[in-house]
């Protein structure tokens, strides 16, 4: 790795942390219902859409109904993404006049919208209308990473407020994250990356003469900046074209590329400072931030390095691999030219750190461990930044347990933020530890298991287990990236990994939600000096430990044969 | 000495044998599942049992004596964890055995009807089994015998040998009314006789309480283990989805590769046990017995495991002033003459005065007079003894002075007021620089005892109450574990202050009634802290009943018994300071010995993956860091280790992690370094110890 591979790094790490702050304080004002610049234009409007939906912002919700309103709202949309991919060629906006998608596909694709995975068993431009990549998919990614984002609000409520049982209004926390928050940044990423070249038109698909060969070549187009910006932002990741951010017209040029990942990350990594004011210690934000920070750089770095070192095969075929200024060396098979070995390494690692999804290079063919990084990521539950809220409600899971077990070694019933954590919590903190080690395991169990499963393995071998292993890690977390190798436009996988994706996003929302619910009905501890300390190093190196230890004890075991047992072989 | 020691280690021979046997009695798969780690160990080892036996027949999955050493240790975990829990059991049980032999039928002198005296009562008693008694009954005692119940004293008394409860053997005195009132079935009566109201039927009473709770009859899961429990069950069921998805991802891999044969039962259940957090869920109840049990070897019998466990989460401690943060009496530290007198004037007059003064103060008075200017007052104590001519003149509510008159000179010691008042009935001026000196004394919280003779002011003694050695060091202590130590006093504030300021303590409440400490433990208690308090009065039972670790005093009233949710035997107030660092330790241990059995996994999955997978991906071998000879001498290095940690953690988990009075952030640290450092590393060097043994002996 050359100086210039490591300043992109340091450059990219630098933006998006200077970054966390600014935006951060700005979503806690939102939150907490206090002005912002934007009140004047979207005052109005947020308030119209109250009036319109019957929705009186000021009354509180308890959680089991903020849980059933955010359950009603995701039914409903996945209920209507379902409908449009069904009747779309009966409805406008179809130049190219593209049919029903099919049945499984359709739950598979809907579910994956609802639940802010976005999974793609499709090619979008060979499937879906722009009618439904616009009111389906387009919609369901603002408003399931704004569920997402109520979600985690609703979880700081539960750790400020004391001794009642309220912990906001759905509605208006979906509101106001949509309007306030994704919508403008979207709309300025959007702008700034059609200023790249991405395409952003109504048009029909254009058919071109190739340059090499004077065949003709057919060029998909369609409404892309926009689906592009929110899908970046809104850890969503369901590109618009097959390939999604490897695509010239979704990621033409470099700066596109690190506005993209930029995008990727930087909502959930300014929600932790957003956290820190709510709680009224910006120090507790940081802590999370840091330990986010740590585990997402130490693996980056695995992965930069396994690119970058090349692969044995390539090199017994005499493949010169060594980085020089006009060859980027090591493993680029799968990558594009335009990217390199550093930002597609950093931007495999940042779309499976958080649950974005989106790629610009093939994961599949990464060495083993440049691929066992982004699927180790997942597996971590999506906490390393992780989903747009989701993440940090999921991190929150690991503090608690964290809390726990330290807060008993200094001899005190643990406290969180001047909240006992007590049977209930770690009841429901053990739930969102456990489904998604559920879901991943078994379900990679059962296709390995079942001929339909096995079938459309394209690489039966070690390697086809982890792409098994990946598309299973991928959903069970509501990630949405694919390992690819895997043929998963099946009946068998379409529906496996739907319901894969519901249970790993709900099963997570709602014990988030009912901790949220028992927090704020106790009462806030005052901290002393026996109170333990959430910001200090060693608390940050407690937690660190706390979750790698965890994420290697429940996936060792399924990793040592998959790309581990691929390495060893590789380098024998 | 010999024959003590003999008899101690016999005694704890049988203790182990009985433990032993428990062990095998606690397989019961019925107790068993309260302990959901441990049951799933057991289920695993009737597992491998049974397909040993297959194998036996020529059916195995694997070598036969392979299975059955696997199914051996398996077993040996499930008794070792049992094991754990018995011993800590029969050390309450020890205890309990010689708490029971106080409990015995004891005949009871009923009373038909009522008394006030002993003659009146003689006449109508009948003698009963105690346990006919029931509540409300009255029954007499006379010097000699052992009450039968529990009870209030109605009238009499007498001085009671309590050693079969508290172990203490100086007699206490017990008397109606008052604050020693209460008296406990199974202690003997020394002298006199009691007329006592039984206060709880036959089973429920202190003693059998007692028993219950150090036997652990009664034990229930404290919120904290339940809490606990839960993780660890979170745990159990992720390593179950591992090891049980482990079977489908070898057989595929071996379709894949084409080579090796498919993962074996055995194995799995052997990882599975190694993976589940065994050490703490093996040692889980020892731990809460052990708690129990460290108080009771502190004279303290807690009501239940929640109080101490509660304990360890005071952060508010309410201390009586008198007797505990300071001696209890006020002493006489200094002289102080008014109007031009001489100092050893006013010390001669003020011991002449205290001469026949059996109070505390008075002594004191005597005693400074002595040692700052050699006055020795003459050993007269009673007033018949008193030299000729001097008639002594005693404190009365009326008069509110006391004094001394002889040859005609009449010496008058008292408060402030009083004094004045006498000065200035007598036509006598108050002298200028009294009322200066008054008020200096009782702005440092002292009393002020105004001397005169013949209705003129000598000076003034300055009282003072005495704080306890040691006390300002032990404030600061349980500053540091963040714990606000709060006094309470009948004291006018002025006086609460300077003694506040001289113990240490935090804060102070003065002029406290059973109202506003009630009201105070309830402020602290809405602003989220947890309040601790000792007491021994009726007057103090409200405010027991609503603090969250409530300690009564054994000498203490019924009333304040029961409200109380630990009994201290030994009636000492600074014994909440040991309380708390002994619930402290219970979860530190909790705490220490997940973390270490967490921990602990790395080093298994390093042992028992290459070891799993060697017939399909030999290349893994490269993973086994410890060297270990063979794939089944690894997986059985690991599951050995696994059942001896559990023996090897017994002591700890009866003994308790060791408890230091320093900061939450420091104690995490050092923690985390024994026993998650330690979890880490002791595992590896204990595996590949028991791998090298097995090579030696042959058997890998």
């Amino acid at each position: 790795m050359n100086i210039y591979s490591l300043l992109q790094i340091v450059l990219f790490m630098v933006v998006l942390l200077a970054l966390a702050k600014p935006l951060g304080s700005f979503m806690a004002k939102v939150y907490q219902g206090e002005r912002t610049f934007l009140d004047r234009v979207l005052g109005p409007v947020e308030r119209f859409i109250y009036r319109i939906s019957g929705i009186d912002p000021k009354e509180e919700m308890d959680w089991k109904v903020y849980a059933i309103a955010m359950l009603t709202f995701n039914v409903l949309g996945l209920f209507f993404v379902y409908a449009l991919q069904r009747l779309q060629g009966v409805l406008p906006l179809n130049p190219q006049g593209l049919g029903a998608v099919s049945a499984d596909s359709s739950w598979n694709t809907a579910v994956s919208f609802a639940s802010n995975t976005n999974w793609q068993g499709y090619g979008g431009e060979v499937t879906m209308s722009y009618l439904t990549q616009m009111l389906g998919l387009s919609v369901q990614n603002f408003v399931s990473a704004a569920a997402g984002m109520a979600v985690l609000v609703a979880f700081i409520r539960g750790i400020v407020r004391h001794t009642t049982k309220s912990i906001g209004n759905f509605w208006v926390d979906l509101t106001r994250s949509t309007l306030y928050i994704l919508l403008p940044l979207s709309i300025v990423l959007a702008l700034a990356l059609v200023s790249q070249g991405v395409v952003q038109t109504f048009s029909e698909y254009k058919t071109v003469n190739g340059l090499q060969s004077s065949a003709e070549q057919n060029l998909p187009l369609g409404p892309a900046a926009s689906q592009i910006a929110i899908k970046q932002l809104g850890t969503n990741g369901g590109g618009f074209f097959n390939v999604n951010s490897a695509h010239p017209f979704e990621n033409p040029t470099p700066f596109s590329n690190f506005l993209e990942m930029l995008a990727i990350l930087i909502i959930p990594a300014a929600l932790c400072y957003t956290f820190g004011v709510m709680v009224g210690d910006t120090r507790q934000g940081w802590t999370l931030l840091i330990v986010m920070t740590i585990i997402f750089v130490a693996l980056l770095s695995v992965a930069v390095w396994s690119e970058q070192g090349g692969n044995p095969a390539f090199a017994a075929m005499g493949i010169d691999q060594t980085q020089t200024n006009i060859n980027p060396g090591g493993n680029m098979e799968g990558k594009e030219v335009r990217f390199g070995i550093v930002n597609s390494a950093l931007w495999a690692t940042a779309t499976t750190a958080a649950s974005n999804g989106s790629v610009n290079s093939m994961h599949d063919s990464y060495m083993p461990l440049g691929g066992l990084v982004p699927m180790w990521l997942m597996q971590l539950g999506e906490i390393i930044y992780g989903g747009v809220g989701s993440g940090l409600y999921g991190m929150l899971a690991f503090v608690i347990i964290a809390v726990f077990v330290s807060g008993l070694m200094v001899g005190r019933t643990p406290e969180y933020l001047g909240k006992k954590i007590e049977a209930y919590e770690m009841k429901m903190a053990s739930i969102m530890i456990l489904i998604p080690v559920f879901v991943v395991l078994t379900g990679t169990a059962v296709a390995l298991m079942s001929e339909a499963g096995r079938a459309t393995i394209y690489n039966p071998s070690t390697h086809g287990f982890s792409e098994v292993l990946y598309a299973f890690s991928s959903a069970g977390n509501n990630n949405g990236s694919a390992f690819a190798g895997l043929g998963a436009n099946t009946p068998f996988y379409n529906t496996i990994l739907g319901f894969a994706m519901l249970i790993a996003r709900y099963w997570l929302a709602i014990p988030a939600l009912a901790i949220a619910g028992s927090l704020a009905s106790k009462k806030k501890v005052p901290a002393g000096a026996g109170t333990l300390p959430t910001h200090t190093p060693l608390f940050i190196a407690w937690l660190i430990g706390v979750i790698v230890i965890v994420g290697a004890l429940s996936f060792l075991p399924a990793l040592a044969l998959g790309p581990i047992v691929e390495h060893l072989m590789v380098f024998k | 000495m010999t024959i003590q020691t003999k008899k101690q280690t016999s005694h704890r021979r049988e203790m182990y044998q009985r433990a032993v046997v428990e062990s095998f009695i606690k397989l019961n798969p019925r107790l068993m599942v309260r302990n959901p780690v441990m049951f799933v160990v057991e289920v695993g080892s009737v597992l491998t049992t049974v397909l040993w036996i297959q194998a036996l027949f020529g059916q195995g999955e694997a070598p036969t004596g392979f299975i059955g050493t696997i199914a051996l240790w398996l077993w040996f975990t499930v008794l070792f964890a049992n094991f754990s829990e018995a011993i800590a059991e029969g050390r309450g049980k020890a205890q309990a055995e010689s708490l029971r032999k106080a409990r015995q039928d004891t005949p009871a002198k009923k009373l038909r009807g009522t008394a006030t005296d002993v003659q009146g009562a003689i006449s109508k008693t009948e003698v009963v089994s105690s346990t006919t008694l029931r509540k409300d009954d009255l029954y007499l005692v006379e010097a000699g015998d052992i009450l039968p119940a529990d009870g209030e004293i109605e009238a009499g008394i007498a001085s009671v040998d309590e050693s079969a409860v508290t172990g203490e053997s100086a007699p206490v005195v017990r008397e109606a009314g008052g604050d020693r009132s209460a008296v406990t079935g199974g202690t003997r009566l020394l002298s006199d006789w009691l007329i006592i109201r039984v206060s709880a039927d036959p089973g429920q009473g202190f003693l059998d309480r007692m028993i219950s709770m150090v036997e652990g009859a009664k034990r229930q899961k404290t919120p904290n283990e339940i809490a606990l429990n839960i993780l660890l069950a979170g745990f159990t069921i992720i390593f179950l989805i591992v090891c049980a998805t482990l079977l489908p991802y070898s057989i595929y891999s071996v379709d894949a590769t084409g080579q090796g044969t498919p993962i074996t039962i055995t194995v799995l259940i052997a990882l599975l046990v190694c993976l589940i957090p065994t050490t703490i869920g093996g040692l889980l109840s020892a731990i809460g017995i052990a708690g129990m049990d460290r108080m009771i070897q502190r004279n303290v019998i807690a009501m239940s495991g929640r109080a101490v466990e509660a304990a360890g989460d005071v952060d508010v401690l309410l201390l009586d002033k008198t007797g505990t943060i300071t001696l209890g009496n006020r002493q006489a530290v200094e002289f102080i003459p008014v109007n031009g007198v001489s100092a050893k004037d006013l010390a001669e007059a003020a011991q002449l005065a205290s001469l026949a003064d059996e109070t505390p103060e008075g002594r004191s008075i005597v005693v400074l007079a002595k040692e700052k200017f050699g006055l020795r007052g003459q050993t007269m104590g009673a007033s018949e003894k008193a030299p000729h001519g001097m008639q002594f003149v005693p404190f009365t509510a009326q008069t509110r002075m006391s004094g001394v008159d002889y040859n005609g000179t009449s010496i008058r010691k008292g408060a402030s007021d009083t004094m004045t008042a006498l000065i200035q009935s007598a036509g006598n001026v108050v002298a200028s620089d009294l009322k200066l000196t008054v008020d200096s004394i009782a702005r440092t919280g002292g009393t002020p005892l105004v001397v005169t003779r013949n209705a003129q002011a000598l000076g003034v003694i300055h009282l003072k109450d005495i704080v306890k050695g040691g006390m300002k060091e032990r404030f600061a202590q349980l500053r540091k574990m963040g714990i606000k130590t709060v006094m309470i006093t009948g004291d006018n504030p002025l006086t609460a202050a300077a003694i506040a300021a001289e113990a240490g303590v935090d804060d102070f409440l003065a002029q406290a009634t059973p109202e506003n400490k009630l009201k105070l433990i309830r402020e602290y208690q809405t602003g989220g802290r947890l309040v601790a308090m000792t007491g021994d009065g009726t007057n103090d039972a409200p405010a027991l009943a609503q603090a969250d670790v409530a300690v009564a005093m054994n000498t203490g009233t019924q009333p304040a018994r029961e409200a109380a949710n630990m009994v201290d035997l030994d009636s000492n107030p600074t014994k909440l300071i040991e309380i708390v660092e002994i619930g402290k330790q219970l979860l530190m241990t909790r705490g220490a010995l997940t973390t270490f059995s967490l921990a602990n996994d790395v080093s298994k999955y390093f042992a028992i993956i290459p070891a799993a997978f060697a017939s399909t991906y030999p290349i893994l071998n490269t993973l086994n860091i410890m060297q270990l000879a063979t794939p089944q001498s690894a997986i059985l290095s690991a599951v050995i280790f696994n059942a001896l940690i559990i023996i090897a953690l017994i002591p700890l988990a009866l003994r308790g992690v060791p408890y230091r009075a320093v900061g939450a952030a420091q104690l995490l640290r050092d923690n985390l370094l024994i026993y998650g450092l330690g979890g880490l590393l002791v595992p590896f060097i204990g595996i590949k110890l028991i791998d090298m043994l097995l090579v030696a002996l042959g058997l890998s």
